[in-house]
């Protein structure tokens, strides 16, 4: 299967500190790949890496083939990855409105159809269309922050913790938009809530201690008790 | 633009800009005019240090040197040329143009990097301007600055008003638009989110030097308009005090407003003016800057979003609490 994505060896600092040793992925076109792992194991830093926020001191990052080592972020941006961060990452003083005029770099028929697309999935955001994004709750900004990622023509989408602080209602509505989206780009999705995880993840990575220890299709994960326990911490 | 486009924000801008054309008609004297003339030319600065600081969070502790890059070419083409029409047109376009050179090639040295670096770079060239406007005694006059004259045509004050007048309208309305378009939105983001705007697929750094050398060029509009009512130059235009005041103006009025910064340079020229000149009435007000002080100090904790930031904050709480009462 071909590669949209590529990691070799790739090994990262943030400052003195040494967090990727060894992280090796591919994330084949279309569906959903899941990076797990414990906390602290390297798993937002790897995106961040993919993304160009952090440094790559060795190993390579390819998309598409080419190689996007330290490239600056806006370039990748611009390669066709979205990025929906950790922390959301919504403009608290901009509106619902520009938050998303902002990210939507270009107006095509192609974004108009997708924002018409994203609204419809996400009423709330019309809504509240002229609040200021700082006032949204923590569920309405996941949903800003993964519109905004989806309004451009993203080839593929790097998703950091989308359940992380919320509702159990949200993430069930969070999953529900992840299944829709895997129809249109591919993920590569960082999830602590293994539940979720498994219900929209096609195959896994698991970090641990910034290196790949493990990886397969997701129906296997379940099945090796061991390796979930080991790794997971689930029993 | 059409009439009915126009919002009510807009409307009261435009109003409160014609009741001051007709100012000069009931302040007759010439020293209440040269007070209004200096409130337009430091509002002018201001914004242009607002749109800095407000609106993409840069730092700049030497924003008096564009200022005073405005001041000299203006100064030096009116003394060596003839102080006509000409040649005010030609100082201004140098102006505006060194102005552009040297805040383009100060943001690529150093936006970069941290903020920090751009404030401490614009502080150390702006003691370099000082010291070369000091040390180039046959062109700047050196530290006793030398007088000059200006067009006819500006040599009333009515005239000067309604110029600077004229310019800070025309100025704010344009940074105004500039601010609300998709290009002044992505500096409201790297203000807020350097990072995330980048991974938005942003070249920050391009966007932080464009903001730079629209505000470097502003502000060395204002340097011009100042040395026409002076119309004496001295090393004092690149003092970093008036950096420190223009600073504090924006502050004062509040951040990221533009509006604001027009209010806290009206604040701050009569707080000048008013507090100087209680030294007639006792003697502790000879030491009027501590007094000065005091109100900044003040401001800022009664204040800490300034007048206009604390006045729209409280009015967008006022609308939510009657959002929410009229959904109950």
């Amino acid at each position: 299967m071909d590669s949209l994505l590529k990691l070799q060896e790739v090994e990262a600092f943030i400052e003195k500190y040494h967090i990727l040793h060894e992280v090796s992925i591919s994330v084949p076109k279309g569906g959903v790949t899941v990076l797990l792992g414990r906390n602290g194991a390297g798993k937002t830093t790897t995106l961040r890496t993919i993304m160009g926020l952090n440094q790559v001191n060795k190993g390579s990052v390819t998309f598409k083939g080419e190689e996007i080592r330290n490239l600056p972020p806006h370039h990748i941006a611009g390669k066709g990855i979205g990025y929906v961060p950790e922390d959301q990452g919504i403009f608290g003083e901009l509106t619902v409105g520009e938050n998303i005029r902002v990210a939507m770099k270009k107006e095509n028929q192609e974004t108009t159809k997708r924002m018409e697309w994203v609204l419809e999935l996400f009423p709330d955001l019309k809504k509240f269309w002229k609040k200021p994004g700082g006032q949204l709750s923590g569920g309405q900004k996941q949903m800003l922050s993964i519109a905004r990622a989806y309004l451009n023509e993203n080839e593929l989408l790097l998703i950091d913790e989308p359940s992380k602080g919320l509702a159990p209602i949200v993430v069930e509505k969070v999953t529900e938009t992840i299944e829709q989206m895997k129809e249109e780009a591919t993920i590569l999705l960082v999830e602590q809530n293994f539940a979720m995880a498994n219900k929209v993840g096609d195959q896994f990575y698991i970090i641990d201690d910034g290196q790949t220890v493990h990886s397969g299709r997701m129906e296997e994960l379940q099945e090796d008790k061991a390796v979930m326990k080991k790794y997971l911490g689930i029993s | 633009m059409r009439l009915g486009n126009i919002d009510k924000t807009t409307w009261i801008y435009l109003g409160i800009a014609l009741a001051l054309f007709i100012v000069p008609f009931i302040l007759t004297g010439r020293s209440a005019q040269f007070i209004m003339i200096q409130i337009f030319i430091f509002a002018i600065f201001a914004m242009s240090y607002d749109l800095l600081l407000g609106y993409t969070g840069i730092i700049s502790f030497g924003h008096v040197m564009f200022f005073g890059i405005g001041a000299y070419s203006t100064a030096i083409f009116m003394d060596r040329l003839d102080a006509s029409i000409g040649a005010l047109v030609l100082a201004v376009a140098v102006a505006v143009i060194l102005a552009a050179i040297v805040s383009f090639i100060v943001g690529m040295l150093t936006l970069r990097l941290k903020s920090h670096f751009y404030a401490m770079l614009t502080l150390g060239l702006a003691g370099l301007f000082l010291v070369v406007a000091e040390k180039w005694r046959p062109l700047t006059g050196g530290f006793d600055g030398f007088t000059f004259r200006v067009p006819d045509l500006l040599s009333t004050s009515e005239s000067l008003y309604t110029l600077s007048l004229i310019s800070l309208i025309l100025i704010f309305f344009g940074l105004r638009r500039f601010t609300n378009s998709p290009f002044g939105k992505v500096l409201m983001t790297i203000r807020e989110n350097e990072e995330r705007t980048e991974s938005l697929g942003y070249n920050v750094l391009h966007y932080k030097v464009i903001a730079s050398v629209v505000s470097g060029v502003v502000a060395s509009f204002a340097g011009v308009l100042y040395m026409l009512s002076l119309r004496f130059v001295d090393t004092s235009v690149f003092a970093t005090d008036i950096t420190i005041d223009v600073l504090l103006m924006t502050i004062i009025g509040g951040v990221g407003t533009l509006v604001g910064p027009i209010l806290g340079a009206g604040l701050v020229e009569l707080a000048h003016h008013w507090l100087s000149g209680l030294s007639d009435v006792h003697w502790i007000f000879e030491r009027w800057i501590i007094l000065y002080g005091t109100v900044y100090i003040l401001v800022v904790i009664f204040f800490p979003l300034g007048i206009v930031g604390t006045i729209r904050k409280k009015m967008a709480k006022r609308t939510a609490v009657q959002a929410r009462s009229i959904k109950k």
